[in-house]
Formats: C-alpha cells, structure tokens, sequence
C-alpha cells in the first residue's frame, strides 16, 4: 500500500481510501476520487508541484498535500 | 419559466447558452470560465422564458464557494437543464443524481455527442433516460445539433424526489454505467502524446516557455505588421485632411479641441493632442493593433486548452509566494486589459487569493494598450529602455505577493486544477471572442480618449496645471525626478493609461525619466473603468486597502528608481 503521492509516473493503482475531513471525502468523491476507482499517475511536478493523475481518461492536477492523503494498492502489470 | 443551465466545469454550458439566447458570452476551454451567472431569454415552444447559466460545479455538496452559490441558485428555478459531458458520463452522473434529489422538474443535455465517436463510446441513450427517468438529448452546443429537440422536449422534464447517500449515488451510478456505456479501446492518438509532453516536466517547461517567447513574437509581429503596413500608411493619408482642416479653421478654441497645437507650424498626430488628431491615432494607430494581437493569440491559448497546463507547471513556483498556480489565468487576461484581469479573479476560490491578485493586477500589470504605449516610448533603446520598466513591474509583483500573502495570512490553498482535453480552436468562436472584446476595447477606449483630450486642453488654456504642477512638484520632481509637467500625464492616466503616457513625448525625457514616468503611470493607479471594477467586486474596505497599497509602493518603487538609475 502505498500513497498517489509516492507512485511512479505511469503506475496504475486501485484507491483503497481517502484520508481527511468531510468535506474533503465529499469533495474527492464528487470528482470520482472513491473508494475503488482505478487511477494512473502521469506525472508529478517539480519542487513539491502537483501531482498530475487520470481516472476515467480525465486528468487532475492535485496538491501534493491532497495525494498524500489519498491510499493506494497498485496494480500488478 | 425559468430555466438553469447546470454542470459539471466545462461542459458547455456556455455554448448552449450562447445558442440558446443568442448573447455573446465567452467561451473557453478552461474550468471556471462562467464565473458570474448569466441571464438571458430564450423561446421554448412560444413562450419566453428565463434562462440561467450556472456556474460549473461539480457536485452540490457545498464544498466551494461555487457550489453554495449553484445551490441557492436551484431554488429559484423552475425547470433544470443538467449539460452532461458525455465523454465524461460517470463523473457527471453525480451531479445529476443529486439534482434528481431536489424537487425540480430536470432534463438531461448529453452534450459532446460529436466527441464520443472518435473517442469509441456508445451510450444508450434510451436506457439512460429510463434509468434515470427523465428525457435525455444528445446535443453538440457548438454545432447547435439536438438543440432544437432540447428545446422541444424541456416540457418532459420530469422531477424526483429520491434521497442518496454518497454511497448510495455512487452504487446507482455504477449500475446506470455497467447497463449504458460502451468503451472500445483507442490506441495511443497524437492528441494524447501532446497531452503526455505538455505535462510532463522534462518537455512541458521547455514547451511552456517556448510558448511563451511565441506568444510575444507573435502579438509584435502582428501589431506591428498592421502598423507598419495597414495603420500608419492610412494616417499618412489623413495627415494632410488635417493640415487642410487645420488652416481652416484658423486659430481658436475649435482649432484647439479638434486639432489641437502645432507642432513647428505642423500637424502632429503624437503631440497635437486634438480629438480628430492624437486622440484618434493613439488608439488606432498605435493601441489597437497591439490589443487585436494579443487578444488573438490568447483566443488561441484559452480555447485550446493549454491555459490550464501553464497554470500546472507554474504551481510550485507562485506557491513559493503565495499564490495558486491558476492565478496566472487572471494575470495573462489583465496583460490584455485589467478589467476582464479582475473579472477573472473569480476562477480562485479564495477571498485573500482574489484581493492578492486583483492588487497585483492593478499595480503591476500594464493593460496592453498601456504596453503598446511604452513600447512606442522605449522601444527604441532597446532593452536599455524596456528591460528595467518591466524587470521592477515583475520584482514589485513578486514582492507584493509575497508580502501580502504573508501579511494578510492564508497560504495559498491546496491545487486542484481538471486539466481540460485538447481541442482545436474553432475559427467561428475564435472570431466572434475577438470581434467581442476589440468591440468592447474601442467602446471603452474611445470616449475616455475623448473626454481625456478635452480636460487636457481645458487645464492648458485655463492655466490650471500651473497651479497643479506647482502643488504636486514637491512629489513628481523631488521624489521621482520627473518635471512637473509630467502632472498632467499622472492626471489623465486616471481616465486612459496610453494617452498618459503619450503625453510624455512632448516633455522630452531623459532616458532616466522615462523608466521612472512608465513605472509610476502603471503602479500608482489602474485607470478608472478598472478602479469600478474592483470596487464592485471586493467592496469598498479592500478597495481601500488596495487603493492605499497602490499609492505606498508607487512611492517606494518611484523613488528607489530615482535613486539607483
Ligand atoms: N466538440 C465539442 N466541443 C464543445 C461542445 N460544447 C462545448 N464545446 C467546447 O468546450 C469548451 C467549453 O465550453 P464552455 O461553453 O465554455 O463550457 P462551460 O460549461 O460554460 O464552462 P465553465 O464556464 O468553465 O463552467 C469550449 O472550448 C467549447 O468550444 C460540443 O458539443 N462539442
């Protein structure tokens, strides 16, 4: 288990939950960030920059205080 | 009738408005363009009804300022058109299973219908509409394919009043999904690796920059090729009209409105100061070609899509001094022209973000039409003349930031920014937005130069600015270096920035006085159009307070110059 924020760009991964307050549950969940969903890292930025991730073929740019909080298990090629 | 256009960011909510009213509203490919509500009329099988576009949201969990405001908004609907994207459908069904919960009649526009072929989704439309059990329409907003039957079919609107948890919304949306959506696998496409380079760090900086340096090369080569060949060869042939109307009319106060002085017995569109002369050039010949330019290349970067992705790559760096890496979005507008620059600010979600920004805006961005002045000014030293204008507006806006970010508190909040898909920019939207906004520069333009040319002439003959000029010398020459003339240019950089600083030409600056008159004409105040902006929408206590800021650091900034040049 692992975090969005430590996965390796173009790893793929099954979030297995969401760390935080309601309201930022309510508002990753309102975006598809849930329980269950499968995610690929494509990229994180420079000097502690954003984390850039896919669901669904959409692409986020999250904080990474936000990935950090988001758990993952990664998906075996 | 009332009707709410409501969805997700970036759906299309404002293409359909545009089709559906008629209005000019903009439209780009970015999150948050629709940042104010918009109201207009529409005919729905005869009879007229109010039409609302909502600004975007994802959900009505009231977890951003937007949602609150769409929220309070449904309570005043009477019937919900819900735009869903369907190439996005799962993420979307959110927000419609929660406005299925409100007691409001809903109709569902599967807008992007055009994209999901090429994108290998099939959606069953007619199960989609019994499992949610109200009308589903595919429609392409742009094209205005399926408006009509949207339209047709608003009476179907149907409501439910069915209560969900999260949970329980996100069960019914995976069984809604698992009986409707198709996806067949698509290899790898060109828009994809283009998406993969921009983003990643390695090649997206060097692109952001290379960008960068484009859109510059881009907006001068343009201006001034419609300078070069269009602007100055017809003011050549109106110089003499002018010279003709000029000997006509004889010495005397029209020949001083309309002309305005001579200049060595001549005509002199950048000195006259006469409303038929400068106050005619200035923003023709010189301005607008300028402001044509760049609003033509941000018409590019905005509907592309790639505005997000320089907001992205930027993050890390304007959170260092405090601020979201979106705020370049506002900044990049207010380069254009401030007022749509503070409009913009509401694409950040938070107060003090806003009123850092907006400050910076007014102190340390130039509108363009100021720009092209400056330019016009100093650009024939070179990067002698320009580079230290613009390397202290960069230093003071990073300071500001900095400092305001520190003083008023509040780290910048958390990134989360949807990298918006790739399109190409339609010619049709691209045109109109340009035609849009050129329209509304010379709308605002033209009258404050007028009126701005007459307060000149009535300040000279009347002697007034003497008087001004002896009261505020202590000030404009002891603290700044600049003779007291140049008070008459600080006064009318109220009304216009670029008629401002063409009234330095006739001073006869030293290179010296010219860095220091452009800098202090941009810092000291934004002209008077932005000022009512900014008060409509921060208020009048930070309106005040950006007010006094505004004046501190011209002081400062002003008088280092003076000091270190
Ligand atoms: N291909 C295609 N493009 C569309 C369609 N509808 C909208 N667009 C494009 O999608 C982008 C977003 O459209 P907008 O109308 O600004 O979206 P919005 O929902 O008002 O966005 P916000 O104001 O940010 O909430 C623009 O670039 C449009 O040209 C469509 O049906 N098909």
């Amino acid at each position: 288990m692992t975090t969005l924020e430590e996965l390796k760009d173009r790893e793929e991964a099954v979030i297995i939950a969401v760390n935080g307050g309601a309201m930022f549950l309510r508002r990753m969940s309102s975006l598809n960030l849930r329980e269950g969903k499968t995610v690929r890292k494509i990229t994180s930025q420079p000097l502690r920059g954003p984390v850039i991730v896919e669901i669904d073929g959409r692409r986020y740019a999250i904080g990474k205080g936000m990935a950090r909080k988001i758990v993952v298990r990664r998906v075996q090629e | 009738m009332r009707i709410l256009l409501v969805g997700n960011p970036n759906v299309g909510k404002s293409a359909l408005f545009s089709r559906l009213t008629g209005l000019n509203v903009i439209v780009s490919n970015y999150s948050g363009t629709t940042v104010e509500y918009k109201k207009g009329k529409t005919l729905v099988n005869g009879a007229e009804a109010e039409l609302i576009d909502v600004p975007g949201v994802y959900s009505l969990s009231a977890t951003s300022k937007a949602e609150k405001v769409a929220t309070e908004m449904l309570k005043e609907g009477d019937v919900i058109i819900n735009v869903v994207d369907a190439t996005n459908l799962e993420r979307n069904l959110y927000l419609t299973l929660q406005l299925l919960e409100k007691n409001i009649p809903v109709i569902v526009a599967l807008n992007f219908w055009d994209e999901t072929k090429h994108k290998g989704i099939s959606i069953d439309t007619k199960k989609l509409e019994e499992m949610l059990g109200v009308p589903v329409i595919p429609i392409v907003a742009v094209t205005a394919e399926g408006v009509k039957r949207l339209v047709e079919s608003i009476p179907r609107a149907r409501k439910h009043r069915e209560k969900r948890t999260d949970r329980e919304r996100w069960i019914r949306i995976g069984e809604i999904i698992e009986n409707v959506q198709r996806i067949s696998p698509k290899k790898h496409s060109l828009i994809q690796t283009l998406e993969d380079l921009t983003i990643k760090p390695l090649t997206g900086i060097p692109i952001a920059i290379g960008i960068v340096i484009l859109v510059f090369v881009l907006i001068r080569f343009i201006g001034e090729g419609l300078i070069n060949y269009l602007l100055n060869p017809l003011f050549d042939l109106y110089l003499p009209l002018m010279q003709r109307l000029s000997q006509l009319l004889g010495e005397g106060f029209l020949h001083d409105i309309l002309i305005g002085q001579l200049i060595n017995g001549r005509v002199d569109f950048l000195q006259s100061m006469g409303l038929l002369t400068t106050g005619l050039f200035v923003p023709i010949a010189m301005v607008l070609p300028y402001v044509l330019a760049f609003y033509l290349v941000l018409g590019i970067l905005e509907d592309s899509g790639y505005l997000p992705r320089l907001g992205i790559l930027i993050d890390a760096v304007t959170h260092k001094i405090g601020l979201h890496g979106l705020a370049i979005i506002p900044l990049l507008l207010g380069a254009g022209c401030n007022v749509p620059g503070v409009l913009g600010t509401r694409i950040l979600e938070s107060k003090t973000q806003r009123f850092i920004v907006v400050t910076i805006l007014s102190i340390a961005v130039p509108c363009m039409a100021q720009t092209a002045m400056i330019y016009g000014l100093l650009g024939g030293y070179g990067l002698r003349g320009l580079g230290p204008v613009f390397l202290t507006l960069i230093i003071v806006a990073v300071l500001l930031s900095f400092a305001l970010s520190k003083i008023i508190g509040g780290e910048a909040p958390e990134t989360f920014i949807e990298v918006t898909p790739y399109r190409l920019p339609r010619m049709r939207f691209l045109l109109r937005k340009l035609w849009w906004r050129t329209r509304s520069f010379i709308g605002e333009a033209v009258p404050y130069m007028l009126l701005g040319v007459i307060i000149i002439n009535v300040l000279y003959t009347s002697k007034i600015i003497d008087v001004l000029g002896r009261f505020a010398s202590p000030v404009i020459s002891g603290v700044f270096g600049l003779p007291k003339e140049a008070v008459v240019s600080l006064l009318i950089g109220f009304l216009r920035k670029d008629v401002a600083v063409g009234m330095l030409i006739p001073l006869k600056l030293t290179l010296k006085q010219l860095i220091i008159a452009s800098v202090v004409l941009t810092m000291y105040f934004p002209c008077i159009a932005t000022f009512v902006v900014i008060f409509k929408e921060m208020g009048l206590k930070d309106t005040v307070k950006a007010f006094l800021i505004m004046v501190f650091s011209t002081f400062i900034v002003g008088g280092i110059l003076n000091l270190i040049l």
